[in-house]
């Protein structure tokens, strides 16, 4: 019991925390993209669609981190070169990824899915308790580990992110020291995306291998949520992500127990932990300021 | 080649009135590509969306009671907008209002007389502030990041209508299905000019009216407009910025409640599990297209009013999905922030073999 718990947990942070860990680089970045929602519902779709159509996993998963790039660039184009409003762009995003992913899907409602297959990582899989839970899952899985692990070691230990960080703290001086802020935050919005769209293919290719239409459901939001949560730092967006998880399963748990508590309010539970997280963590100033990148949010027009 | 952009000394007039129509234009582009894409003649495809709906009075109707939500929603909007306030929950305080204005036709249906109605409608407009007040209070009170909030907000309201129509909102005598009891004829939005359109289009016209004189004449106007984009500066003139952001929320809850009750009391006419397409976020895309003006407003939620009728138009003559409505409508906000670039900037495209040379103006 204990362990079919844990393992609905996994299922459920693992798409946050992709998205969170790729909206965490942006916006060390500096840029704020609200687009995530959009992003990730493409990549459910694209991946979904790439899947079905050529009958392999991995080929889905690369369409729809594709997909979540090609998003990305839009949004970085319109945000980074013609300098539009980040809030209202990345709002734009999601309207867009909501309707074409709508207008794609419909030739996908009610066709069977294609499920990732767990990985068996040899020799560690057969520990008791722990081998089931952490070493019998799907890829996409053992990637959400991985990123994490190379965005903390890359953001603070290497010079690559000390420039990234940089440019999220002061783009005026990154500039005159000759760094392109443009670029590296156009890299970056594309990193964003291609995590958005991942932890899209993990909705549609494994956490419920089917195409429904919306089927984010406000994931992409709740990630941007957990980017404060985690006062920017890697390692707290798992803490977050697994905390969500554990809400979510709470509910279905709950669903399946048929408590005297209306499904609604069961379901509504996500969101109301959200806010009550976001207000948690802004009311404590000290947190928030001391990692919050200076420059988020505001545009940058290089004098030339 | 290199795209370098040069500020402007002051925002361009002839462009803040071209952008929008260049955006549209852009957008009438990219519908025909869609459209030939998926196979269909991409004239008369353009010609079913846009052209068709307005040749028809019915459509012509049809279109004016879509546009007629999401202009008022988008007034609200457009001050919280000016005064930097990101209110992206009006789909929730939208839904809120509804079901506080169907308190009385629900709950107490033998309450009928001439004070229904307006009764009604006072309480949608303060159930939809106090939901957008939440955000508000939170960002005063504790700093906290209203756009994600009062996105969270609207899936909540959702799930309570939901719950509420489900049960204990269910009708009595309705065979068990997800529906609220009927409106009673003294809680029903009359219809005016013999039908042809219902009361809340005056009453919209008429908010935005007074909301393009507040904006444009009144010391509110100029504390909104001053406080977005300088409160540095609202602030040394004794401007408030949290009394504003408490305004602004609760002026555009309230007017995205009073769309809510008006939908469900004049449309129609009985609460269900979804009474809106998605007003409160197209009311995003109408305050941009507007240009965040209620004049503008009312030219816009027009606009995209025509989106809906044209996507089932398409739908029903040539077999292409109404999806693509919603496709269109966010290829629009794309483009209008796109082009809202030209009015605060010059455009110049340097190819790269000779940067100081070869340079073409836009």
């Amino acid at each position: 019991m204990f362990e079919a718990v844990l393992l609905t947990v996994i299922t459920a942070a693992t798409p946050l925390l992709i998205a969170a860990i790729g909206e965490l680089v942006v916006e060390r970045s500096g840029v704020l993209n609200l687009g995530v929602e959009g992003m990730m519902i493409m990549g459910a779709v694209v991946g979904f669609a790439a899947a079905n159509m050529t009958g392999s996993g991995t080929l889905g998963i690369l369409a729809a981190i594709l997909a979540g790039i090609a998003m990305a660039a839009l949004f970085g184009f319109l945000v980074l070169i013609l300098v539009a409003n980040q809030v209202a762009t990345g709002l734009a995003l999601t309207i867009l990824g909501i309707g074409f992913s709508g207008l794609i899907g419909e030739a996908f409602i009610g066709v069977p899915g294609l499920k990732l297959p767990q990985l068996y990582i040899p020799g560690l899989s057969d520990i008791p308790f722990i081998g089931p839970v952490l070493f019998q899952q799907d890829a996409i899985v053992y990637i959400s580990f991985l990123l994490v692990a190379i965005v903390a070691y890359t953001l603070f230990r290497t010079r690559l992110g000390l420039v990234l960080r940089a440019v999220g703290d002061n783009h005026g001086s990154a500039h005159a020291l000759g760094y392109s802020v443009i670029r590296i935050r156009f890299l970056a919005v594309l990193f964003g995306g291609a995590c958005a769209g991942l932890a899209g293919a993990y909705l549609s290719l494994a956490y419920t291998p089917q195409w429904v239409e919306n089927m984010t459901a406000g994931r992409g939001w709740i990630a941007l949520a957990l980017v404060v949560f985690s006062s920017w730092l890697p390692l707290r967006v798992v803490v977050g992500a697994y905390l969500f998880g554990a809400v979510n399963v709470l509910n279905l748990h709950a669903q399946a127990v048929e408590f005297d508590i209306p499904s609604q309010f069961l379901s509504s539970l996500p969101y109301l932990a959200t806010i009550l997280v976001l207000v948690l963590i802004s009311a404590n100033r000290r947190l928030t300021l001391v990692n919050t990148p200076a420059c988020l949010g505001k545009p940058f027009v290089p004098d030339r | 080649m290199r795209v370098e952009l040069i500020k402007r000394k002051e925002q361009s007039r002839k462009m803040a009135l071209l952008s929008p129509l260049i955006a549209i234009g852009l957008t009438a582009l990219s519908a025909a590509i869609i459209f030939a894409i998926s196979g269909h003649n991409p004239l008369l495809g353009l010609y079913k969306f846009f052209i068709e709906p307005l040749t028809q009075q019915w459509s012509l109707e049809a279109t004016i009671d879509k546009a007629t939500p999401l202009v008022l929603i988008a007034c609200g909007l457009s001050v919280c907008y000016l005064s930097n306030n990101w209110n992206i929950g009006a789909e929730g305080q939208f839904i809120v209002g509804a079901l506080f204005g169907s308190v009385l036709p629900i709950m107490f249906p033998d309450f009928e007389t001439s004070a229904t109605l307006p009764l009604m409608l006072v309480f949608g407009a303060v159930g939809g502030a106090l939901w957008a007040l939440i955000p508000a209070v939170l960002k005063t009170r504790f700093n906290t990041n209203e756009i994600l909030t009062s996105l969270m907000l609207v899936y909540v309201a959702s799930l309570i209508l939901d719950y509420l129509v489900r049960g204990p909102w269910r009708d009595p005598g309705g065979y068990n299905f997800p529906e609220s009891r009927l409106f009673s004829d003294a809680a029903t939005l009359p219809d005016i000019f013999g039908g042809a359109m219902s009361l809340s289009t005056p009453i919209t016209f008429l908010v935005a009216i007074i909301l393009a004189i507040m904006l444009g004449k009144t010391m509110k106007g100029f504390e909104i407009r001053v406080m977005g984009e300088s409160p540095r500066a609202g602030s040394f003139a004794g401007f408030s910025a949290r009394r504003l952001t408490l305004f602004a929320f609760a002026l555009a809850g309230a007017l995205a409640g009073l769309a809510g009750t008006m939908e469900v009391s004049g449309a129609l006419n009985q609460l269900l599990p979804t009474i809106s397409p998605g007003y409160g976020f197209t009311a995003i895309i109408v305050a941009f297209l507007g240009r965040l003006n209620p004049i503008g407003i009312i030219v816009a939620g027009f606009v995209l009013a025509l989106s809906y009728i044209g996507g089932e138009a398409v739908q029903s003559s040539l077999g292409v999905s109404n999806k693509i409505a919603s496709v269109i409508q966010g290829l629009l906000l794309f483009y209008v922030l796109a082009c809202d670039t030209l009015i605060l900037y010059k455009i110049r495209i340097v190819s790269r073999r000779a940067s100081s040379g070869e340079v073409s103006h836009v």
